[in-house]
């Protein structure tokens, strides 16, 4: 009964804790160590002018606004002496830069930094079936026969649309009439709408960047989304080829010029873009941020960063808790105190291994020397306790100015060592060596320092320090093990060797 | 290799610390009837009650302030013991032997003065040898005078008898044998030795010495340690057995010593025995704790519970029907 209980409550914990850190990994993309990294893309768009007089500028850009596949974690705006309003009306996001007095050529910059993300933008209204257009004659018949064509290769939506793009071909008469001899990619783009509004089928011409490596002076390119009556299709008006490719960025939802001038003349609009690689655990972490505001409200990383440096050690020492368990109750070494060897662990941090193991012995042999010679003026318990301290403070300051006149560093930091734990290690000790003898108290010595040194490892890992901190509620499952571990009755690994003699019989 | 030991040890029933913590002390040891034995004071009270016999107490000191008294309690006595009531593992306690002119010689053979004696004292009060480091109180009672059983196998020191007692059926015993190595104490992991005795016939087996080596003589006298009868033992099964009903403790350890003229006496109880014991027999408790458990349901008077105890050791621990 008692026992399906704890089973039930270490199931449970587990559950729950490697659930949340399965929706953590898988879902929002915590990478699960330290150095994974993520592809982001930096585009920059350039934005020149030239006014020859002085005078106002006023300079209107369109943002791209929650681009599907994509996910914009900063945006910069670089644009020296002017004004800058982002639009906060429904509609298109855009830009405002305003100028009061300017003279010359101008460049404008907005830089956005992306990540590609799977998660799917909201969803735009279903449009209303469109009306045909209303056309002169011969343009009206020109359409109709076009729209005829199309409709013979087709058989729905997709693939009408499709044959629509292709349809649109400069070698043919009849599309020649509406475009003339060199058509503008616009224009051809336009000219499919056309023959897709005929057949009263929603669609609508978008303006996209294809990102590439290393690009730069690039342009944004026509595409047209035609809605099935379920959801949006990406049409390449060139080839009438169907899908968004993953590097297409929407940048405007509709075909108005993305860029507005007032008072400047040679406009140009032109696009570079990098491609970088991003820390996988920030990229995450503002994913998550933009996704689930709320969940990230209750995480550790959104902890001011002293707290954090903090709670990265904090969160180690139930680590440490837990390998002093299988220390002591699996493997059978013994220690000072129970949770002491978390604490030298922690003291080590400061010092580093070899030198923490060293100043320890020094400062514990010394103090214990210190002990016994008190232990001849019979002293009471708690005056030589404190005198115990006192002297292990003393101690410490001279270890601390030898090692600094001796020009090592780690000397100073033992300072931090927490002074307390000393003084209890060396009467507590003391106490086993003389009730014990000095047999046992160096067992229980070396005992304490092996853990102490076996948790430090663990502690100082970089991968399990990222694992802890980002992961905190794998915590659950430690506790779950701890929990099993309460109950187990198992030999220790130290009795195997301590019943060696009755090992015989049972063969 | 770790497996098969481990096994081995299974097949033989041997009890580690785990499973003795887990199992037994956590599920057979109610937590509030351990002042019972962790007090001395109130051990020895409870023994007399239950017509177990016991060191006699002359008296106690509870604070600095009484040690000014301990003269008049020793009053004319040559020798006497000092025992701190919480102590735990034989610690802080003081045998004196012997007294002349204000000196007083221990066991061990140290001359100790008045001012040495009174730093002693107050350590233990302050809770020295304490468990938890509480203020203690110090009994001074009988020194054992210790029956010449022992004599030509123990070096200096109180040999003592322990006995493992489970739910009231004295299950395994031995003695320990101080040498010159435990100074005197008779405390196995300081060198002391251990035997083995069996408990339907109680003669000694051979001993157990440091490293769990199976020695058959003792290390400083040479004499030979198996096959000694040991005296009053059916007394000595009944008080181990009356022990359950003093404290209700499932799983307890019986300490107790032979004195030359007054017998065996409960020096004092544990509530968390150790496992040395299974060394010292050769064989795992837990193969004999299997065979009681099913006939410990009824309950039964301490007499019967030894027969009992007796018939399933001279079966060998096989299970047997319950008469």
């Amino acid at each position: 009964m008692r026992r399906r209980h704890l089973l039930t409550l270490a199931f449970v914990l587990t559950a729950v804790g490697a659930g949340l850190f399965w929706y953590k990994w898988q879902v929002l993309g915590f990478p699960l160590t330290a150095e994974r990294e993520t592809g982001t893309w930096t585009v920059e768009a350039r934005i020149a002018f030239n006014r020859a007089s002085t005078g106002p500028v006023k300079v209107i850009m369109r943002l791209p606004d929650s681009p599907p596949g994509f996910m914009i974690f900063d945006e910069q705006f670089i644009s020296r002496g002017y004004g800058l309003t982002l639009s906060d009306e429904p509609g298109p996001r855009s830009a405002t830069w305003a100028v009061r007095r300017v003279r010359g050529d101008q460049a404008l910059y907005y830089r956005a930094t992306l990540f590609h993300s799977e998660e799917t933008p909201p969803q735009r209204a279903t449009p209303p079936f469109p009306p045909p257009p209303d056309l002169e004659e011969p343009y009206a018949t020109a359409l109709e026969e076009l729209v005829t064509r199309v409709r013979q290769q087709s058989a729905d939506i997709a693939t009408f649309a499709a044959a629509a793009m292709r349809v649109v071909d400069v070698s043919d008469d009849t599309v020649r009439l509406f475009l003339g001899n060199r058509p503008d990619p616009l224009a051809r783009a336009q000219l499919a709408l056309q023959v897709l509004h005929s057949a009263r089928i929603p669609a609508h011409i978008i303006q996209a960047l294809r990102l590439a490596e290393d690009r730069q002076g690039e342009e944004l390119e026509y595409w047209i989304v035609v809605h099935n009556g379920n959801r949006w299709i990406y049409f390449d008006p060139r080839d009438g080829s169907r899908g968004l490719p993953a590097n297409l960025l929407v940048w405007s939802w509709d075909s108005e010029p993305v860029l507005q001038l007032e008072g400047a003349r040679r406009p140009s609009l032109t696009f570079s873009m990098r491609h970088t690689i991003e820390d996988a655990l920030r990229v995450a972490e503002l994913r998550t941020e933009r996704q689930h505001p709320r969940l990230m409200e209750f995480s550790i990383l959104d902890l001011p960063l002293s707290a954090q440096s903090m709670y990265a050690i904090l969160l180690l020492v139930p680590l440490g808790a837990f390998l002093v368990i299988v220390l002591r109750n699996v493997v059978g070494i013994s220690t000072f105190g129970t949770f002491m060897p978390v604490l030298v662990a922690m003291a080590f941090r400061e010092t580093r291994l070899l030198n923490g193991m060293i100043l320890f012995t020094l400062i514990v042999a010394l103090g214990l020397s210190i002990r016994f010679y008190l232990e001849r003026l019979r002293l009471l318990l708690v005056p030589r306790l404190a005198a115990v301290l006192t002297v292990v403070v003393m101690l410490m300051v001279l270890v601390s100015i030898f090692s600094h006149r001796l020009g090592i560093e780690t000397g100073l930091s033992v300072a931090l060592f927490p002074m307390v734990i000393m003084a209890m290690t060396i009467e507590r000790m003391s106490i086993v060596w003389e009730e014990r003898g000095p047999g046992e108290a160096m067992k229980e010595g070396v005992g304490t320092l092996i853990a102490s040194a076996v948790i430090y490892i663990l502690m100082i890992t970089p991968q399990v320090q990222y694992f802890v901190l980002v992961f905190p509620e794998m915590l659950l499952v430690v506790l779950a093990a701890m929990l099993l571990l309460g109950r187990y009755t198992g030999y220790r690994l130290t009795e195997l060797v301590r019943f060696r003699e009755l090992a015989g019989g049972g063969k | 290799m770790i497996w098969r030991r481990w096994r081995a040890l299974n097949a033989v029933g041997v009890m580690g610390i785990n499973r003795r913590n887990a199992d037994y002390i956590m599920a057979l040891n109610p937590r509030r009837h351990y002042p019972i034995v962790d007090n001395k004071l109130l051990t020895k009270e409870l023994a007399i009650l239950q017509g177990v016999p016991v060191p006699e107490l002359y008296g106690s000191i509870a604070t600095p302030h009484e040690i000014r008294g301990l003269p008049a309690i020793i009053a004319d006595r040559q020798d006497f013991v000092l025992k701190p009531a919480h102590g735990s593992q034989g610690d802080g306690i003081l045998v004196i032997v012997h007294r002349r002119k204000g000196r007083y010689r221990t066991s061990g053979g140290r001359m100790l003065d008045w001012d040495e004696l009174e730093h002693h004292l107050t350590n233990a009060l302050s809770g020295q040898f304490s468990l938890g480091g509480l203020p203690d109180e110090v009994m001074v009672e009988y020194r054992v005078r210790f029956d010449p059983v022992f004599d030509d196998i123990s070096y200096q020191g109180v040999p003592d008898l322990r006995i493992i007692v489970y739910r009231g059926y004295p299950l395994m015993c031995m003695v320990r044998l101080p040498t010159r190595q435990s100074d005197g104490k008779a405390n196995l992991h300081q060198g002391a030795v251990g035997a083995g005795i069996g408990i339907a016939t109680g003669l000694t087996l051979p001993a157990v010495g440091p490293g769990n080596i199976v020695v058959d003589e003792h290390p400083d006298t040479g004499a030979e340690i198996s096959g000694r009868v040991i005296p009053y033992w059916d007394q000595i099964l009944l008080m181990a057995s009356r022990c359950y009903e003093l404290t209700r403790l499932g799983y307890l350890g019986v300490d107790i010593v032979l004195d030359a003229e007054r017998g065996p006496l409960l020096l004092e109880l544990n509530a968390r025995p150790g496992l040395n014991v299974q060394i010292a027999n050769q064989d795992g408790l837990r193969r004999r704790i299997d065979v009681v458990d099913p006939l410990a349901a009824q309950e039964r008077l301490p007499e019967e519970r030894v027969a009992l105890a007796r018939e399933l050791a001279e079966a060998g621990y096989k299970a047997i029907r319950a008469a």
